[in-house]
């Protein structure tokens, strides 16, 4: 077997000195009635040659980004990866490492969980950030649950712009009563200022709100936080880091904490994982924070090093009283961040941010001249954006796919109340003439 | 030159050389260095300010400017400071750090796995899901229950899936419960998942033999108890032989049985949670199932449930459906735990390594990672004691309290000793019920030399105690850097640069 370098004569060996006489005397502790009494039923062990086929068949089956034009986003989104990134995390040093338990022998680790906490920092304008969360999703019901920890209330209003999965989920982590989520309608694709400030009242920790929206849409953060804030409520905001190369930071319109996806920063969409949590928040507020933290400090030598720190808030010491159950991260993600934010730098972030917003302001324009879409709201977008398709969406989007497009996401699987109406999602790497050909398709439909 | 000069030049050389870590990312390179150009805009310009409604950042944010040749260094440096499995002998006890296959590496890049989006229609990526289906069923036979979410992203996420699953079937029976059993020897994430899902934990004490006391277990149960949360093999490498009496206990006040699934590596294809009573399981693929720890994560913690439970089951999973595989949502489920179906190049990696040595090659992995252990555990008797001492499973726990009573050195001396000896130290301080204590978990993918160097290593170690305690608590001497000092760390909490903070050149 390749996997397992004791050869069978070594395996003798080792039963002789243990004093059993085959591998079957070791699970004598396991009552009769427990033990598995025939094969497992699984396909038998394949070499790595017949294996490579059978896994090269089931990626093939799949009609990818490499062969399709796709216009696909809410919250995953094709991005340029420059190929340093995934040379840097494919060192085994980085990924057979685990959790840098032992500061010693994983400085690499560390370091650049530093590094990746300090890049997060100067995006968002947060004093703070954690190592990573899984996903944006549960970085924002872990923030939700922060603020209640912060303010010791128990209620948050999320505004329903917010994705609809990362509500779901917030729903799913409260669902034991721990929190009560008020949840307030959108209005013309951006959150309805009024009923958020009739939602918030003195028992509010949190309000929730993502911007760019689950629409695309910009949302009014200075009025929302200033509303959050009047209450003494925390103010959570929800971003797309890779956007902060041009869009303002929370931190401007005064977020107490920030989350977000951040698949975009150099990692593969990947049917939807791994991405990465991203999760910042103020100073003042760092023992309430989940998750783990890397900070800097000196060895004994006077050398400078890096270890994890404020780690009794974690489960591993404060168990049930710890800030979140969260052990295993994101960590190689964060890595990929880290590399892909120091490879664009300033410049290059806001050039990736700059075309996003150019192509996709140009792609709606023409897709609105064609006058098979409309306008639905008036809110600015950044690089996605929504329209209401004048016909039947899932067949138009089933004409188009045979020609090689996936035409945006259909938000009537989200909300009846959104039927008709379909997102568009830019990048950078959608060329002019790509996105000429696909209008010039959209026209003939 | 004679040698001795020829040594000193060595030193010398070696005195000059930078550190590898220590200098950030953001004092390298100059002002106008670039590693990527931003690209080229081939759509009429627009204006930030304008279009963005007010929203364009004023002020750009500080990143790193360097090439890409400084940023290739900068990042190999960092790895070289690092230690993972292919570094050498990783018994991270608890964790299965066991040898990441590179093929799963170079399945999961494949343009057909990485590049398709989550939103894409189903018939777009049909094989995408044809290998999440492949995957629930062979964890559900694995697990021996019936039915599997692979959402979870990774171990705390499926206990938390598992639970929040166990309490939405109470609720929906009219019978919500206030409380969850955990043992002493639990791991931290089950009572803080516990306390996660508004229950209250209680601790049940383990018995002399470091199985579940059962006695003590009978009577905290009662009507209020919605389950128990229970790892086996347990935290001390020891298969809970009164496992069956355990459940039907449990079962008996209308509770159900919950399985920290982080010890699967002992088990597969010799004994199933799911015969064992266990109503609901959580799997860690970056343990088990050889996907790679990547420095703290990602994994992936599938959660595999009884027909009772599956009902509540977070969606989307996948079902077969007509003659080919789609989404679907269980109809009373609990709802999604985080974005998307899960974390899927996790997914790719497990069922390729399942696919690579199939269903007896799972059987013989446990069985050689169990032989391992207690091999190990062999040689290093008489000088390292364990206090539950049995045949293990893939696991022991050694303690190092003697050692500390006669020497003075504590376990996280040993474990510093280590790093100098090449080898990255066990778990320690864990199970919080063994003093001193070093979980050490060798896994199948070490040689049986391996094995004894570790033992001969440890064993010299110990000689050193005895000899010069003050050279175990300098230790290491060899790492990167040294011993760091943890209470400036959170003192000075430095956890962010920023160009003001004086390190900048
Ligand atoms: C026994 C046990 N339970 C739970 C966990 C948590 O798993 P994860 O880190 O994947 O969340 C661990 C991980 O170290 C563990 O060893």
């Amino acid at each position: 077997m390749r996997f397992i370098p004791v050869t069978c004569g070594e395996q003798d060996e080792m039963l002789d000195s243990v004093g059993v006489p085959s591998i079957d005397g070791l699970y004598e502790d396991i009552p009769v009635g427990a033990r598995l009494a025939r094969p497992l039923d699984l396909p038998g062990a394949m070499g790595e040659i017949e294996l490579a086929a059978h896994i090269e068949k089931l990626a093939a089956a799949n009609e990818d980004g490499s062969r399709m034009v796709s216009f696909l986003g809410g919250g995953c989104y094709d991005h340029y990866v420059p190929a340093i990134v995934d040379s840097v995390v494919s060192k085994p040093a980085f990924f057979t490492a685990y959790t840098p338990y032992q500061p010693e022998v994983s400085q690499g680790t560390l370091q650049a969980i530093y590094e990746y906490q300090s890049m997060i920092c100067q995006l968002t304008g947060m004093e703070v950030s954690n190592a990573s969360m899984y996903d944006g999703a549960t970085a924002l019901a872990e923030a939700a649950l922060m603020a209640a920890r912060v303010t010791k209330r128990h209620r948050v209003v999320v505004s329903a712009t917010v994705h609809p999965e990362w509500r779901e989920t917030l729903a799913t982590y409260v669902e034991s009563g721990t929190l009560e989520v008020v949840e307030v309608a959108a209005k013309d694709g951006v959150s309805d200022g009024a009923a958020i400030a009739a939602a918030l009242d003195d028992a509010t920790a949190a309000l929730l709100i993502a911007s760019p929206s689950f629409y695309g849409t910009l949302e009014d953060l200075r009025s929302l936080g200033e509303a959050a804030h009047e209450v003494g409520a925390l103010f959570v905001v929800a971003t797309d880091p890779v956007l902060l190369g041009v869009l303002e930071p929370p931190a401007s319109y005064g977020a107490d904490i920030v989350v977000g996806e951040g698949q975009s920063l150099g990692n593969a969409i990947s049917f939807g994982g791994p991405g990465l949590g991203v999760f910042a928040c103020r100073k003042a507020h760092i023992r309430q924070m989940p998750g783990r933290v890397a900070g800097r400090t000196t060895d004994v030598d006077g050398r400078t090093g890096f270890v994890l720190t404020f780690s009794t808030r974690e489960q591993h010491i404060r168990r049930e009283k710890a800030t979140s159950n969260i052990c295993s991260n994101h960590s190689l993600n964060a890595l990929a961040a880290g590399v892909y934010l120091a490879a664009m730098g300033a410049d290059g972030l806001a050039g990736i941010g700059r075309a996003s917003v150019a192509k996709a302001h140009y792609l709606e324009g023409a897709l609105v001249a064609t006058g098979r879409f409309e306008r639905v709201f008036d809110a600015p977008f950044a690089a996605e954006f929504t329209l209401r398709y004048r016909g039947e969406a899932t067949a138009m989007q089933a004409r188009l796919r045979e020609s090689g497009y996936l035409a945006g996401l259909d938000l009537g699987r989200f909300s009846a109340d959104d039927a008709g109406l379909v997102m568009f999602a830019v990048t950078e790497r959608h060329t002019r003439a790509v996105l000429d050909r696909f209008v010039e398709e959209v026209s003939a439909l | 030159m004679s040698d001795a000069d020829r040594i000193d030049a060595r030193t010398a050389e070696a005195g000059t050389r930078e550190p590898l870590t220590g200098t950030l990312i953001f004092e390298r390179g100059a002002e106008e260095s670039r590693c990527v150009e931003p690209p080229v805009l081939d759509v009429p310009s627009v204006d930030l300010e304008d279009v963005l409604g007010g929203h364009a950042r004023a002020m750009a944010p500080v990143l790193p400017h360097v090439t890409e040749v400084e940023l290739a260094r900068h990042y190999e440096h960092l790895a070289s400071a690092n230690f993972g499995v292919d570094s050498g002998f990783y018994p991270l006890g608890s964790c299965t750090m066991k040898y990441n296959p590179k093929v799963d590496e170079w399945a999961c890049r494949l343009p057909g796995f990485a590049r398709i989006h989550p939103y894409q229609p189903e018939e777009t990526v049909q094989g995408a899901l044809e290998l999440m289906w492949g995957l629930q069923e062979a964890l559900a036979e694995v697990a021996g229950l019936p039915a599997v979410s692979l959402q979870p992203a990774a171990g705390a996420h499926g206990e938390l899936t598992g639970l929040l699953t166990i309490r939405a079937y109470h609720t929906a029976n009219g019978d919500p419960r206030r409380r969850v059993l955990v043992p002493d020897s639990a791991h931290g994430t089950n009572p803080a998942t516990v306390a996660m899902c508004g229950y209250e934990v209680v601790q049940v004490p383990s018995d002399e033999r470091g199985g579940v006391d059962v006695a003590a277990l009978k009577r905290l149960l009662d009507i209020d108890v919605a389950a128990l949360m229970l790892t086996n093999p347990n935290t001390l490498g020891l298969f809970d032989e009164n496992i069956l009496e355990i459940t039907s206990a449990v079962h008996e006040v209308g509770a159900l049985a919950y399985c920290d699934g982080a010890n699967l590596n002992a088990i597969m294809g010799w004994s199933r949670p799911g015969d064992m009573g266990f109503d609901a399981l959580h799997i860690n693929l970056h343990k088990t199932f050889a996907t790679p720890h990547g420095g703290g994560g990602p994994g992936a913690g599938p959660v595999a449930v009884s027909d009772a439970l599956a009902p509540y089951l977070p969606g989307p999973v996948v079902a077969q459906r007509d003659g080919g595989f789609a989404f679907a949502y269980p109809e009373r489920s609990i709802g999604r735990v985080r974005s998307y179906a899960g974390n899927f190049g996790v997914l790719v990696r497990a069922y390729t390594y399942i696919r690579a040595v199939g269903g007896d090659g799972l059987r013989d992995i446990s069985g050689q990672a169990v032989l391992s252990a207690n091999y190990l555990k062999t040689l290093l008797a008489d000088a390292w004691p364990v206090p539950y001492d049995r045949t293990c499973m893939h696991e022991f726990v050694m303690s190092g309290g003697p050692l500390r009573k006669s020497t003075g050195v504590r376990t996280l001396d040993v474990a510093k000793r280590l790093l100098d000896y090449g080898i990255h130290p066990p778990t320690v301080y864990f199970p919080l019920i063994v003093d001193e204590a070093m979980m050490v978990e060798p896994t199948e993918t070490e040689s049986k030399e391996t094995l004894e160097r570790f033992a001969a290593v440890l064993r010299r170690i110990a000689e050193e105690a005895a000899e010069d305690s003050g050279l175990l608590h300098g230790a290491p001497y060899s790492t990167p850097v040294r011993r760091l000092d943890e209470a400036a760390a959170v003192k000075n909490a430095d956890v962010a640069w920023s160009p003001g903070d004086g390190s900048e050149r």
